[in-house]
């Protein structure tokens, strides 16, 4: 029964699934939109308040434990309850019933989120520089056939690409221009094939039951 | 009158052969007006779309430029309208005759999909086939990918270095095919460190994932007898937030030094950051995505790199279930139809190209 509930539930929302992609009719869709939207929103609250509480568990467990950098958990959690408090009483654009702003320095959550959160994920962002040119240079070192046609390849395309590649040779741009539209395309749409492939495939092993492992295996 | 008589002057010609039809297979609520193109068009600013409900009130719907013939009005489903098209130039306007009466309907099959269809029986019932087989015994040879066979040196040498498994889900939600992917590695690599009894770390982004994961690696360790290894905490949410989400386990990376790190499922920007800061803590790195522009960051710096199919062969591959392996000989089978198919039609694409061997145009 244990697995006969989820199964059964998995074979008929798949089922839906694909009859929505062959009748287009508004009384079909319908049901289609209400699956795909608001029950969908329904579950994701509820598992919104289950990860939530994860969240607060693993941290409030470091602090007790002592675990290392156990202090940013405190941060964590009264940036956690700060953003909850003001929020939820304070609305999203200083619309709720508390009081968002102190003179005329805002705190309310858009404030926060386009000051704080914005910033530091760019900041984030912003180490990709640093992280490609570590991993140009991984890739950049000749240990294989492969890695010497890779290191080519750049090479070629990162000289074509520049004023320097044309007065080498007038033949070198358009020559980077047939390796990024060829060989590279052909490659790219040949790992597309296996992905529609695998993916109708995988799809086809839930909704028949077949693949299991996401109940956590077994037969 | 004046502006006809304007018209007739300047010998602005309007659209001709106005038809308006039902857009097909669709869920209703359009019609297509088609024209043919006035042969002052070169010279025009484009067509104005009118409409009428009584065959005599014409009221515009809508504008497109020169040099095209169809237009797609939205309307109302069982309501029957007439359309004119007028040729548009400064302030001149020559109308088209009214085309026939026409109202929009819901279609019950999506016909336009037909070959989908047939690809998808077709493709269906060959994965079906090899799965008969595969339930009647029959052996079937699968290639070896690298990456996948890594896994069991991978758990090892995190249990003999005494060090933990970082699984990484990535950004997916739980309808991304990759997202449910990754979880069936992970319910085999759950099972696996239950086994070896090595400390496993799931760090989620989304909630739902995060809920579907941890019911995974906990059936994981109950199915090998280990119920009582499960740590609870083990799976946790991190951040919904990419660049929270990478900022957080690059920290559980240099803090806890895992001696495995599985980076498998949709990844975005974020999939450089944590492959080299991996790469940097000198962990094996198993990596698999169907991001196509992620692939070369994961190629460059992860030990090995599961590319697009692989992902999702991966669950079949780990477990030796005879039916899983059927579905990937069923998925390779299409591969050689599709190839084939490709092969010959740049065959005959290549044919039509010498004058000599004009058969096939």
């Amino acid at each position: 029964m244990k697995k006969t509930i989820p199964l059964t539930l998995i074979f008929i929302a798949g089922l839906l699934g694909v009859i929505s992609f062959v009748i287009p009719h508004p009384s079909y869709q319908v049901y289609d939109e209400w699956i795909r939207n608001d029950l969908l929103r329904v579950l994701s609250a509820f598992a919104v308040v289950l990860a939530l509480g994860s969240l607060l568990r693993v941290h409030f467990d470091k602090i007790r434990r002592k675990r290392k950098n156990w202090q940013f958990s405190w941060l964590l959690l009264v940036a956690f309850g700060a953003s909850a408090i003001i929020g939820l009483f304070g609305g999203v654009a200083a619309d709720g019933i508390l009081p968002t702003t102190i003179g005329s320095f805002p705190f309310d959550i858009q404030t926060l989120y386009e000051n704080i959160v914005i910033p530091l994920a760019s900041s984030m962002f912003a180490l990709l520089a640093f992280f490609m040119a570590s991993a140009a240079y991984r890739a950049f070192r000749v240990r294989s056939m492969e890695a010497t046609l890779l290191l080519g390849a750049a090479f070629i395309v990162m000289i074509g690409v520049l004023p320097l590649g044309y007065s080498i040779s007038q033949h070198l741009p358009g020559f980077v221009q047939w390796i990024l539209n060829v060989p590279n395309v052909a490659g790219q749409r040949g790992i597309v094939f296996g992905i529609a492939l695998g993916v109708v495939a995988t799809s086809l092993k839930i909704i028949l039951g077949i693949e299991r492992a996401w109940l956590g295996g077994g037969e | 009158m004046i502006l006809i008589l304007l018209c007739a002057l300047v010998g602005l010609a309007p659209p001709t052969d106005v038809r308006a039809y039902d857009t097909p297979s669709d869920g209703g609520g359009e019609v297509v007006v088609e024209w043919r193109l006035s042969t002052d068009d070169e010279t025009i600013d484009g067509y104005d779309i009118y409409r009428s409900e009584n065959g005599a009130d014409f009221v515009k719907v809508g504008f497109i430029g020169k040099n095209r013939s169809s237009y797609g009005d939205r309307t109302e489903d069982g309501v029957t309208y007439q359309y004119k098209v007028a040729v548009v130039s400064d302030t001149l306007r020559s109308f088209s005759q009214p085309s026939a009466e026409v109202a929009s309907s819901a279609s019950w099959i999506n016909v336009a999909k037909l070959n989908i269809y047939v690809a998808m029986i077709l493709f269906g019932g060959l994965i079906l086939y090899f799965i008969y087989h595969a339930r009647k015994g029959k052996k079937l040879f699968i290639r070896k990918i690298a990456g996948l066979q890594a896994i069991d040196d991978a758990v090892g040498r995190a249990t003999e270095m005494g060090k933990p498994i970082l699984y990484t889900l990535g950004l997916g939600y739980i309808e991304d095919i990759a997202t449910i992917a990754s979880l069936n590695i992970l319910g085999e690599v759950a099972k696996k460190t239950a086994q070896y009894d090595t400390k496993l770390i799931v760090p989620n982004a989304d909630p739902i994932v995060y809920t579907v994961a941890r019911e995974i690696v906990k059936e994981s360790y109950t199915k090998v007898g280990r119920p009582d290894a499960y740590d609870p905490d083990s799976v946790f949410f991190l951040a919904r937030e990419q660049m929270a989400y990478a900022a957080g386990i690059d920290g559980i990376m240099t803090r806890e030094r895992p001696a495995t790190n599985f980076l498998v499922g949709y990844f975005a920007a974020e999939s450089l950051v944590l492959a080299e800061t991996g790469a940097a803590t000198g962990a094996i790195q198993i990596a698999g995505t169907d991001a196509l522009a992620q692939l070369p960051f994961f190629v460059t710096a992860c030990d090995y790199t599961l590319i697009g199919e692989e992902l999702y062969a991966a669950s079949a591959y780990i477990s030796k279930r005879p039916l899983l392996l059927g579905a990937i000989k069923g998925e390779d089978w299409a591969k050689v139809i599709i190839a084939t198919a490709l092969i010959l039609a740049s065959v005959i694409g290549l044919l039509s190209r010498f004058p000599i061997l004009n058969l096939f145009q």
